[in-house]
């Protein structure tokens, strides 16, 4: 256990390290000097070198590395060079949008993926099985940005239901939050939600077909218990590995979705920066989000442990 | 041997989008770069089946040329992903549990850390925004996906006994890649190639609605989309026009996959007899 | 009074037949052989029995348990029938247990299933149940998980689980043909006496007539979805009745001829100290990494000529040597020395690739499904530094093929128009065509039917008469070593304990280990196989 643990965390750091490295370099190959932009033309050289140094533009590439990577590790994510004001203020402030989207989405596609595709997997070859399957092959197939603004038409703008933007801020109250991100999770859950459900379907067929399901049978255990109690743990080790990847689609879909309500998020932030060529924010912003994927697969990682025994051989 | 129904319908429905996206290329129904503001947003009608956008072009004709971005952007990741993705994946299973498997793997799970939305954000902070950079993000993003098929295909074939009698034979594991491994290999390759192709429809257009794809005048579905956006309660069939055609072509697409998965699946082939 | 009572039973899927009037019973504390060929329909009749057909079946006839009809019964009752009055041992012991789940909470589920006990007490039966099939829990906590255990183990695991409501009537198919047959043998002992202290009565499926001989007091002998006799096992071996029973007791004392050895010659093949292992994984973070010695020093010698068997259980590593023998392998020491030439594992080296030549275990798995028989078997051209062409090739591919006993016209075809005994043969024109010096048979035969396996053998006979033809014969199965060998290795934990001319080794054999295996094989004994 210990063992797989270490082994599933160096791969961890080591990504990590290669990611900000490769979005280091991404964002370094860009040509022109943030500073002359931020001053526009005709700036004095002195002001110019002094807002350089004052960005940290001034030092080599391996050092500003460095300084940015060894920064981020103390949550200092630098200063923008629109707003002057730190990264990290102005990042913490849209993920806390931002995250709570794709979670809400996660628990809402999971709740919905879980009975559906169980539900089919136990009706296999029936109308049951064929209606879910309908609908998922039709929910995979619409775009979540237009899902939404579906959503906003006949929630917001007809039926008064709900806002058709904007967030009001978590100081409102938990309650007051969560409903203005309803509409938003939902359009961002139904599409993965149904890819989920095909995958926890097929997963369960292939688990139903298992020997060890058979001698489940053989005990006397109905379908629908061979299938709770041996077919399921089984299958979800799959289904694990999806949802993990799910959540990053989910987070790249809320900057998406974010655009549809006007969310402050961080795909605003992102799409302002940069279009005033805001490079810092970019940077730290993209590599937080990489950050958050590979962490959720770690977490992956550890949930397989739990499940698998054979992953925790030596105890 | 009897074609599977999704197979029918899958292709029918792509067989229409693609039609209609090769017929754009030398006609469409109107001249899109003709404003007549007078028709600006009239619904469906005899005249304009689909209706007149907010720049009084005719959503039909835009939604034909906007089939040509969407099959040529979605095509052209899928050919970056398989070009890259499956000789990546091959030559992974090749060298199994040696130091080139193990870079690819650890290669491949980096990329599925980028979401091919944030690789289009850092290319167009780098380029900025145009067609082809969706090509690139989204064929990024497809290269692991056809590595991981591959390699796992292959590394099942590999420990098959006709490989081991190609290797008694003398053949090197690049020759056995490429004459046992590769053609048994086509049929998942082409099946997951249809529903890659399906995801880079949905892709484009979501990048494309940001304002990350391509960019006016070129038209895409997208792109209509995000001009509808405010229109919505004013005129919904702006709206409902090119989200509709996303879906049917998506859902053709993936029908058309499920479909050639049935078709050349050996073991349904074998019960079927 | 009988226990169980199948009449007429007939299942058909999509049309298809499957079982065709299918008659026999059972008597409580009795065990019932049910022997036929893969595709006779005997898995279907156990799975029948247990009210599990196949999907999409549609059943005839009666299959009657105690009087209760089990194709009538509905789902409810046979779910309290299934693991209570009737339990099932299934042929996979590596999947046919939850991987998930720790073994005790698989017996119990059994008994919690159908009583309304609690967790701990349904666990307190569990383990005397696993005690009773021979894991007791000092040495096997309840918390082992199956990955943990051997297959042997793991089978016991299976049968626990099977017997834990302590059924009337068990059904066990194929159980230990996944198993070695030292183990084996101990699992159908532990059968046999829960057969005896249970009063169950069993039927026992299996292709195996030696394995069924010394378990059951009736067989029933099925070909293709019938019955085609019914007898005493005693008597059975006396006379058959049926064409088709004879022909199977006949392939299963089949004696291949083999024709006499030619007189020694030079050195063909000679392996030294060969030394193939592979690093285990770590125990702790510090200590060091061990290596698992899939072959450990071996030495021997095959000359030209010469029909060479080498014998063991499963991972003694006898694959890993073979694969050593065709350069598949890197060797950590040792040589192996090919008509003068070191064999090393490199593609490019075709020099001593020529000289030699592999048929496969699976029949199946060994050919590649989008090439023409023609391409698959003229293959081994490609390490001919002048391979023929035109008219040449064309030769030798139908020279190869009419060899094996198949005609010109199969060259056109694709392998799934084959059988796989015709299969088998496929892969030994493949082996033969560039006329190699050496053929190694890798459990050439182990996975076919013994109608099949039978004929192959005789093509080796025949072949060896029309060629000079030397081989090295590796495969579980001693009895088919033992008829088409001339000298014998014997191996164990990856060193040859003993060798010697084949006949001596098995009327005298001197290692523990020899002895082991041949004392547990079962043996037929038919004692007038005049036919009637």
């Amino acid at each position: 256990m210990i063992r797989y643990l270490l082994g599933r965390l160096a791969s961890l750091i080591i990504s990590l390290i290669v990611a900000s490295l490769v979005i280091f370099f991404v964002i370094e190959i860009i040509p022109g000097d943030p500073a002359a932009y931020m001053l526009g033309v005709g700036a004095q050289p002195d002001t110019l070198a002094a807002l350089r140094a004052e960005l940290g533009l001034d030092v080599s590439k391996p050092e500003r590395y460095l300084r940015w990577v060894s920064g981020m590790l103390q949550g200092d994510f630098g200063i923008s060079y629109t707003y002057r004001s730190p990264v990290s203020e102005m990042i913490l402030e849209r993920m806390w949008v931002s995250l709570p989207l794709a979670l809400y989405a996660l628990i809402l596609s999971t709740l919905i993926a879980f009975p559906a595709g169980i539900y089919a997997a136990s009706r296999r070859g029936k109308t049951g099985d064929f209606a879910v399957m309908g609908l998922s092959q039709l929910g995979v197939a619409i775009p979540n940005f237009w899902f939404a603004m579906l959503l906003v038409l006949a929630f917001a703008i007809n039926l008064r239901l709900f806002a058709s933007g904007g967030f009001p801020g978590w100081d409102k109250g938990f309650w007051v939050g969560m409903h203005a991100l309803t509409l938003p999770a939902i359009s961002l859950a139904l599409p993965q939600a149904a890819i989920l459900a095909r995958i926890m379907r097929s997963a369960l067929i292939d688990m139903l077909g298992e020997d060890f399901v058979r001698t489940a049978r053989a005990k006397g255990l109905s379908r629908a218990q061979a299938l709770r109690r041996h077919a399921l743990r089984n299958a979800l080790i799959p289904v694990l590995t999806i949802i993990g990847l799910q959540f990053s689609f989910l987070l790249a879909g809320a900057i998406v979705i974010e655009k549809v309500f006007y969310l402050p998020g961080l795909g605003r932030l992102i799409f302002q920066s940069i279009s005033s060529r805001d490079l810092i924010v970019v940077e730290s912003t993209v590599m937080l989000l990489v950050f958050v994927v590979i962490m959720v697969n770690f977490a992956v990682d550890i949930a397989y442990a739990a499940i698998d025994p054979r992953l925790r051989r030596r105890r | 041997m009897k074609a599977p129904t999704s197979l029918i319908v899958g292709g029918v429905i792509s067989g229409v989008v693609l039609t209609a996206a090769a017929c754009s290329l030398v006609w469409t129904p109107y001249d899109v770069k003709l404003l007549d503001v007078a028709q600006k947003l009239r619904p469906p009608s005899l005249a304009h089946w689909l209706g007149v956008d907010h720049f009084g072009r005719d959503i039909l004709s835009m939604l034909m040329l906007g089939a040509q971005t969407s099959i040529a952007v979605a095509l052209l990741a899928v050919g970056v992903g398989v070009a890259a993705g499956a000789p990546l994946g091959l030559w992974a299973a090749a060298r199994r549990g040696g130091v080139a498997d193990e870079l690819i793997m650890r290669g491949n799970d980096l990329v599925f850390a980028f979401p091919s939305l944030v690789i289009a954000i850092l290319i167009t902070a780098v380029f900025g925004p145009g067609a082809i950079n969706a090509i690139i993000a989204i064929g990024i993003f497809n290269i692991p996906v056809f590595a991981r098929l591959s390699r796992g295909a292959a590394l099942t074939l590999w420990r098959r006994d006709f490989i081991l009698a190609a290797r008694v034979a003398g053949k090197s594991s690049f020759r056995i890649s490429w004459e046992h491994i590769l053609p048994n290999i086509l049929n998942l390759l082409i099946v997951q190639g249809t529903i890659q192709f399906s995801l880079g429809v949905l892709a484009e257009a979501a990048l494309s609605y940001i304002g990350l794809g391509a960019q006016p005048p070129t038209a895409s579905w997208g792109r209509m989309l995000a001009d509808a956006q405010t229109l919505v309660s004013l005129a919904p069939h702006v709206a409902l026009a090119p989200g509709l055609t996303i879906v049917l072509t998506v859902l053709g697409l993936n029908l058309l996959g499920d479909g050639l998965r049935d078709l050349l699946d050996p073991r349904l082939k074998a019960a079927r007899g | 009074m009988t226990l169980l009572t199948v009449e007429k039973l007939c299942v058909s899927i999509g049309g298809a037949s499957i079982l065709d009037q299918v008659s026999f019973d059972v008597a409580p504390g009795e065990i019932l052989g049910l022997i036929g060929e893969s595709g006779s329909g005997k898995s279907v009749t156990a799975l029948s029995i247990m009210g599990l057909p196949p999907q999409g079946a549609k059943t005839k006839g009666s299959i009657k348990l105690a009087g209760e009809d089990i194709l009538t019964a509905r789902e409810r009752r046979l779910c309290q029938l299934r693991g209570q009055a009737m339990g099932m041992v299934f042929q996979e012991p590596m999947t046919a247990l939850n991987p998930l789940l720790p073994i005790g909470a698989q017996v119990a589920e059994t008994i919690l299933v159908h009583e309304r006990v609690s967790k701990a007490e349904a666990l307190e039966r569990a383990s005397q149940t696993l005690a009773r099939v021979g894991l007791p829990p000092a040495t096997f906590p309840l918390s082992r998980y199956p990955h943990e255990l051997s297959g042997g183990q793991r089978q016991r695991v299976g049968i626990a689980i099977a017997i834990a409501m302590r059924p009337k009537l068990l059904i066990a198919d194929e159980p230990t043909t996944a198993l070695d047959v030292t183990t084996q043998a101990q699992v159908l002992d532990l059968l046999k006496g829960l057969v005896d202290e249970l009063q169950m009565g069993m039927v026992m499926i299996t292709h195996d007539l030696a394995v069924i001989s010394t378990m059951a007091k009736r067989l029933a002998v099925m070909q293709s979805g019938r019955i085609v006799e019914t007898a005493a096992t005693e008597e059975l071996l006396r006379k058959r009745r049926h064409p088709y029973s004879e022909a199977l007791f006949a392939a299963s004392t089949h004696k291949v001829e083999l024709p006499p050895p030619p007189a020694a010659q030079r050195t063909l093949l000679e392996a030294r100290d060969v030394l193939c292992a592979y690093p285990l994984p770590r125990q702790g973070m510090l200590t060091p990494r061990r290596a698992l010695r899939a072959v450990d020093g071996v030495t021997f010698t095959l000359a030209r000529g010469e029909r060479l068997g080498l014998v063991g259980e499963s991972g003694c590593g006898k694959s890993t040597l073979s694969r050593a023998l065709l350069g598949l392998e890197p060797l950590q020491s040792g040589s192996i020395m090919l008509n003068g030439a070191p064999v090393r594992p490199n593609a490019a080296d075709t020099q001593w690739r020529r000289t030699i030549q592999a048929v496969f275990q699976d029949p199946y798995g060994g050919f590649n499904p989008r090439w023409r028989v023609r391409s698959l078997i003229s293959e081994p051209f490609h390490l001919l530094e002048e391979p023929p062409s035109g008219a040449a090739r064309e030769d030798a591919v139908v020279d190869a093929l009419t060899a094996v006993g198949l005609c010109a016209a199969d060259a056109d075809k694709y392998i799934h128009e084959f059988s796989g005994g015709q299969r088998q043969r496929i892969a030994i024109a493949r082996a033969l065509i560039i006329q190699p010096e050496l053929i190694l048979f890798d459990e050439a035969v182990s996975a076919l039917d013994v109608s099949v396996r039978a004929q192959i053998l005789d093509l080796l006979a025949e072949l060896c008469r029309k060629r000079a033809l030397s081989y090295l014969f590796i495969s579980h199965d001693l009895a088919v070593v033992r008829s088409v060998t001339d000298r014998v290795m014997v191996m164990q934990a990856g060193k040859i304990v003993e060798q010697g001319a084949t006949e001596q080794v098995f009327s005298a054999p001197q290692h523990e280990c020899t002895r082991n295996l041949l004392a547990s094989a079962p043996k037929l004994q038919i004692k007038n196989s005049a036919f009637q």
